[in-house]
């Protein structure tokens, strides 16, 4: 429904199935792959798409850990996005992305897009989140991904 | 003043940044256009633009341009984007 969307533009892009919770990833590739094996899952992207995100850190560098503890990781749009979507991986031990300021990084938010418009509402929720301490800290805490999703709405119904 | 906002891939990082720098266009009073682009397309985009903004490591990749380039360490902080607008316009 339009109302809920408006509420929580996440719930069509981020499904359950593409939500783990208390992951344990070996080092930043591991935690990447992770939130790329979720888009995968979920329909959003294929295998390539996981190698892409993975070679953009390689090529760039770790600035897509936008704030304390949390990364947004994405490729650039190709014919490996299926379909816009997002994932999202905590993880038990944080680990190192290499970033001066917001290291270690203890969730992964994988984005996939065709670079259109329709991810544009939920990269504005995921910037309230990501300037709120305190949200992070309690989504950080879900033990379910409904308990997850229930959350990032009661956050916009404020 | 139009301003590009540069990150390597042109669809999350640079749309973050686009987002906050159009906050501290508005804290600043300055009126403005914030663009966000790949940096495959941003030595391009960057003839028509008064300001680039983008991470270090990318900054270096654009060396060169005629148009300033200034370095955000933090994409989400308004502040800083804020502080390096004003700098630009400045000097």
């Amino acid at each position: 429904m339009p109302s809920d969307q408006a509420r929580n533009p996440l719930a069509p892009l981020l499904p359950p199935a593409a939500i783990r919770l208390h992951a344990h990833a070996d080092d930043w590739r591991d935690a990447i792959r992770q939130a790329g094996d979720l888009l995968v899952a979920s329909g959003a992207s294929t295998t390539a798409y996981t190698d892409q995100m993975i070679q953009a850190v390689e090529r760039y560098g770790p600035y897509i850990v936008i704030a304390p503890g949390f990364a947004l990781a994405h490729a650039r749009a190709s014919e490996a996005v299926l379909r816009t979507g997002m994932s999202w991986v905590s993880l038990d031990e944080p680990v190192r992305f290499g970033h001066d300021k917001n290291d270690p990084v203890k969730i992964v938010l994988g984005l996939a897009s065709h670079g259109h418009e329709e991810h544009l509402a939920a990269l504005q929720l995921v910037a309230a989140l990501a300037t709120d301490p305190t949200r992070m800290d309690a989504l950080e805490a879900a033990t379910t991904p409904e308990e997850l999703l229930k959350l990032m709405n009661q956050g916009e119904d404020k | 003043m139009k301003i590009i906002a540069v990150c390597g891939m042109g669809i999350g990082t640079s749309i973050l940044l686009k987002m906050n720098a159009d906050k501290a266009l508005e804290q600043l009073g300055i009126d403005g256009d914030v663009e966000a682009t790949d940096i495959g397309t941003a030595k391009g985009a960057a003839t028509t633009a008064d300001l680039v903004l983008t991470s270090a490591e990318l900054a270096e990749e654009l060396e060169g341009l005629s148009t300033p380039v200034r370095v955000i360490n933090n994409f989400m902080d308004v502040d800083e984007i804020a502080q390096q607008i004003s700098d630009a316009t400045t000097t």
